[in-house]
This record gives structure tokens, C-alpha cells and sequence, in this order.
């Protein structure tokens, strides 16, 4: 007994030691989703290309898709672009865009710019929409099953690091429907993933 | 007298500068209308209890960030449609998380951040009992305190302890001497 009392200061120091060595890995930048395993929440927004269409989520594909918070100002939108015209042009994902906190006039100019890689892309100006969603800033991307169901999030820039190694494998599960096992992102429970900087 | 002048301008300056600073460093100013005080010191007390999901390490009420702003619009119209305070709680709970509280809430996870510290402070209050303790006990005799002969006799009572001892390494503990 007397012998495991000196050794109790070890273990404290130890187990503190451990607790917050893991605390210097943890990335306190992105905040974990509270929507994962949600439903993607109800909408009623103006198209961005369509005139004053009003669009619900009856419009959303019944496949797994992307949801993209994006805006003209957003620096990072700018380097997710070419990643997503080459995947609306291989046909991999259809992509959505919410038009975050933008003037719509801008929206337009800069996706004549730099291409248009969305189906399909709902305006939320005041960004109401993104705080239903629990959007801090543009870009974020949310993946979304053939149910309406959010299954993924990623905060910050994707690049094509991040598109092969975080989106495409977690796309694949989504659509195979095992993303549990498959992904080990940012899920509830599990470390958070490095992502690019935010705006 | 154009010295007195300025030693006078600079007074009024070292007066009424710090009340101007303190102005400018308060946080964003929001043009909101309340119907009632209550309904103001609702949306004070609730925009400190929040923290902005941008900026880390500011409330939404100091936060100048975009999100911030939008949440405290939020807060606003949620306090004159006359929800409770819970009610806006959960709204940002159900979409922010736990995050964006500045007090953690009480369950599981969070078991270790409040009552650590009190652990903690247990462990502290029993090391320094028992170092009281033991310094009571101990120091009643010592070896310095013997005489020549007093000191063979318990060295030989040790050996003799020491050579019949299942555990030899007890000859070596003088940790608890027998009284001599």
C-alpha cells in the first residue's frame, strides 16, 4: 500500500498529461455539425437563376447530393470552384448552392466569371437559412442523402486534398449507406478533421 | 499665459478622453427597439450568454462578426415573437451545439469539466491531512535521540527482526520504529 501511494502523483501527472497532450491536437476551429443525422431543415428561398422561382426542398435531388454555403466575397469559394466544375462535368455529384449572405447581382457576375458548377442555387441573403443549418461563414459543405438526411459536413475549404481523401470516400458511403464504418470525419465521438482556413 | 492655455486644453483632454475610449470600446451597436425594459435585459443577458461560432472567443454582444450579428437579429425577433429564454436556448443548442454556450451545460460529457476541479480539490485537502497526520505520529522518537547503548540494542533487535522476517526489505524501513 505504501508503495502504490508514492507512485499516485505519477499516475495523476500521467493521465493529465494525456488529457491534455490530446487537447493540443484537437482542432477547436471547426465546430462539429449538431445537424449530423438531421434532417436537412425546411426551406422556402428564391432561386438565384431562375427569377423569383420559389424553391423548397421538393426541388432537392433524390439522390445524395452537395449543399454548398458560398458567396462572391469568399476568397476560399474561389479555389473549391474548379473542383466542382470538374465534378458537374464528369457527372460525379449534383451539386447545390446556397448563395449565402450575398448581393445577388455579384452572385451572377461571379458565376459567369469563374463558371457555374451548381444545379441549382438558393439565395438566403439575410442568411437565415445558413443559421438553420448552422453555418458561421462561407464556404461550408454539407452532404446530403437520397432521404434529406445530413450526413457530413465540411467546414472550410475543399480542396482536391480534401475532395479525395474526405468528400468522395464519404460520398461513396453515403451512397452505399455504411458511411459509420467507412468514414472516420467529422462525425460525433471521433476527432475532428483538419480543414482549410476559413474566411 | 498661451502656456496656461494648453496646460488647460490638456487637462480637458486627459478628463474627457478616457469617458471617449470607453465609448468606442464597447461592442457592436444594434438599432433594436424593445416594448419593454425586460425585454431589453432579456436580449443583453442572452447575447453575453452565447458565444459567437466565428470568433471563438467573444459573446455574440461583443462579437462584430457577421454570424454574430445575425444571431443576435435572431434573439431579437425570438424574444418579441415572446419565447422564453429556454426556447431560444435550444434554438441555438439545435443548431450551434454545445458550442456555443460560454457555461458548458450538466451531463455526461461534460462531468469531468465541473466536478474536476472539485476532485482535484479533494485530493489536494487529503495529501495535506494526511502530512499532517504523519508529522503528528512521527518525530515522537528518533534515532538521533538515543544514546550509544539505546542505539545497539534496537539495531540488534532489528537484525535479529531482519533474519526472521519473511519480507527482508523490512529491516531496512524505518518508516514506523517500535517505540524503543
Amino acid at each position: 500500500m505504501g508503495k502504490l501511494k508514492l507512485y499516485i502523483p505519477v499516475i495523476i501527472f500521467v493521465a493529465m498529461a494525456g488529457a491534455m497532450w490530446r487537447g493540443l491536437s484537437l482542432d477547436t476551429r471547426t465546430l462539429p455539425s449538431a445537424l449530423l443525422d438531421q434532417e436537412l431543415p425546411e426551406f422556402e428561398l428564391r432561386s438565384l437563376q431562375q427569377g423569383d422561382q420559389l424553391l423548397t426542398k421538393a426541388d432537392l435531388p433524390d439522390e445524395p447530393f452537395l449543399l454548398n454555403i458560398w458567396g462572391s466575397y469568399c476568397i476560399p469559394c474561389l479555389q473549391e470552384n474548379p473542383i466542382f466544375m470538374e465534378a458537374r462535368a464528369n457527372d460525379v455529384v449534383p451539386i447545390i448552392g446556397v448563395n449565402y449572405k450575398d448581393r445577388e447581382q455579384a452572385a451572377l457576375e461571379w458565376l459567369d466569371d469563374n463558371g457555374n458548377p451548381f444545379t441549382m442555387n438558393i439565395v438566403d441573403p439575410e442568411g437565415r437559412y445558413g443559421i438553420d443549418l448552422g453555418v458561421y461563414g462561407a464556404p461550408e459543405t454539407f452532404i446530403v442523402d437520397e432521404d434529406g438526411v445530413i450526413r457530413y459536413k465540411h467546414i472550410g475549404t475543399i480542396d482536391w486534398r480534401a475532395w479525395d481523401d474526405e468528400i468522395m470516400p464519404a460520398l461513396t458511403a453515403v451512397r452505399e449507406g455504411n458511411l459509420d464504418e467507412a468514414v472516420s470525419g467529422d462525425r460525433p465521438d471521433s476527432p475532428l478533421p483538419e480543414t482549410g482556413a476559413l474566411n | 499665459m498661451p502656456v496656461r492655455m494648453s496646460t488647460w486644453l490638456m487637462v480637458l483632454a486627459l478628463v474627457l478622453l478616457p469617458g471617449a475610449s470607453g465609448a468606442l470600446a464597447q461592442g457592436p451597436v444594434d438599432v433594436f427597439e424593445f416594448e419593454t425594459e425586460e425585454q431589453e435585459e432579456r436580449f443583453q443577458e442572452l447575447s453575453r450568454e452565447f458565444r459567437c461560432p466565428m470568433c471563438q472567443n467573444a459573446n455574440l454582444a461583443d462579437s462584430p462578426g457577421g454570424v454574430a450579428a445575425d444571431l443576435r437579429r435572431e434573439i431579437y425577433d425570438m424574444i418579441m415573437e415572446g419565447r422564453s429564454d429556454e426556447e431560444i436556448e435550444e434554438f441555438m443548442h439545435a443548431r450551434y451545439g454545445d458550442f456555443i454556450f460560454y457555461r458548458p451545460r450538466f451531463d455526461a460529457t461534460t462531468l469531468l469539466l465541473w466536478l474536476g476541479p472539485l476532485f482535484f480539490l479533494l485530493i489536494g485537502a487529503f495529501v495535506i491531512y494526511s502530512i499532517v497526520q504523519r508529522t503528528r505520529t512521527a518525530g515522537v522518537a528518533r534515532e538521533e535521540d538515543l544514546s550509544d547503548d539505546e542505539k545497539a540494542r534496537l539495531s540488534a533487535l532489528l537484525d535479529k527482526r531482519g533474519s526472521s522476517s519473511v519480507h527482508p526489505t523490512d529491516s531496512s524501513d524505518r518508516e514506523s520504529p517500535d517505540k524503543p
